[in-house]
């Protein structure tokens, strides 16, 4: 198991202005690290695809909590973002490119599409009812 | 976040996007474009990238629906100025085709 050089958790009701705080913060976390400009954009873009199904999908006609953990660790970085939303039917289904249950309200269905895409591996767990967890990994190929 | 409307001569209209651009700014970015067509009905949309500090998917939707709405009446998009890395989140949706605004 890899050693843990740093870690942080942030809890946060689910409001749309607090994507960008979530991205800034994680950003901030990983800086540190001192990652290329594409790395710390791709993370930032990734969590803000998580954080933003939290809102407009676990939590959509309520407020809740969203807790997001990162760590880091030679190995790269850790992201776990989790909601105790409504949970998700089909995560397979939710997973493919360009389905989306919103449509009228201009969601393009591409948020797990960016987060696979942006990171080294994305997996996500989810029950009906009780929420749903994503957890994302991505080795960070730091500067000197 | 904000969006700043010029005009060219023979119906294109640009909307300059500055700041960031994620679901909860994408809604107020949305109503002035759209506010800006109803007012001015371009035959031409070029949505401006050039100022845009971060883009996630929320972004893809708001071309995606300004596309409609211009092809509904005739018109076209094309997207400018676009950092790199705004233009993978593009290419995943396929949006890539309207780069360059031709």
């Amino acid at each position: 198991m890899k050693k843990t050089k740093n870690e942080m958790k942030l809890i946060f009701p689910s409001l749309s202005e607090n994507e960008r705080l979530a991205r800034i913060a994680v950003g901030g976390f990983i800086s540190a690290e001192n990652p290329t400009v594409a790395e710390l954009n791709e993370l930032k873009t990734a969590v803000s695809e998580a954080v933003t199904n939290c809102i407009v999908h676990a939590y959509r006609d309520t407020v809740g909590l969203i807790e997001l953990t990162a760590r880091l660790s030679d190995g790269g970085v850790y992201i776990k973002i989790r909601d105790k939303g409504c949970g998700i039917e089909d995560v397979e289904r939710a997973m493919e490119p360009l389905y989306t249950t919103l449509a009228d309200e201009e969601r393009s269905g591409l948020g797990f599409s960016v987060m696979e895409s942006f990171t080294d591996s994305v997996s996500v767990k989810s029950r009906l009812g009780i929420g749903t967890t994503v957890v994302m990994k991505k080795k960070l190929r730091s500067r000197i | 976040m904000s969006v700043y409307i010029s005009e060219k001569p023979e119906g294109t209209l640009i909307a300059k996007i500055t700041g960031e651009i994620d679901h909860h700014a994408a809604r107020w970015l949305r109503m002035d474009i759209d506010t800006a067509i109803n007012d001015r009905s371009p035959k031409k949309l070029l949505l401006d990238f050039s100022g845009v500090s971060f883009m996630d998917s929320s972004g893809v939707g708001l071309v995606m629906g300004r596309y409609k709405n211009m092809k509904e009446r005739g018109g076209s998009v094309g997207l400018i100025n676009m950092p790199d890395y705004i233009q993978k989140v593009m290419e995943l949706a396929g949006m890539d085709k309207l780069l360059g605004g031709k």
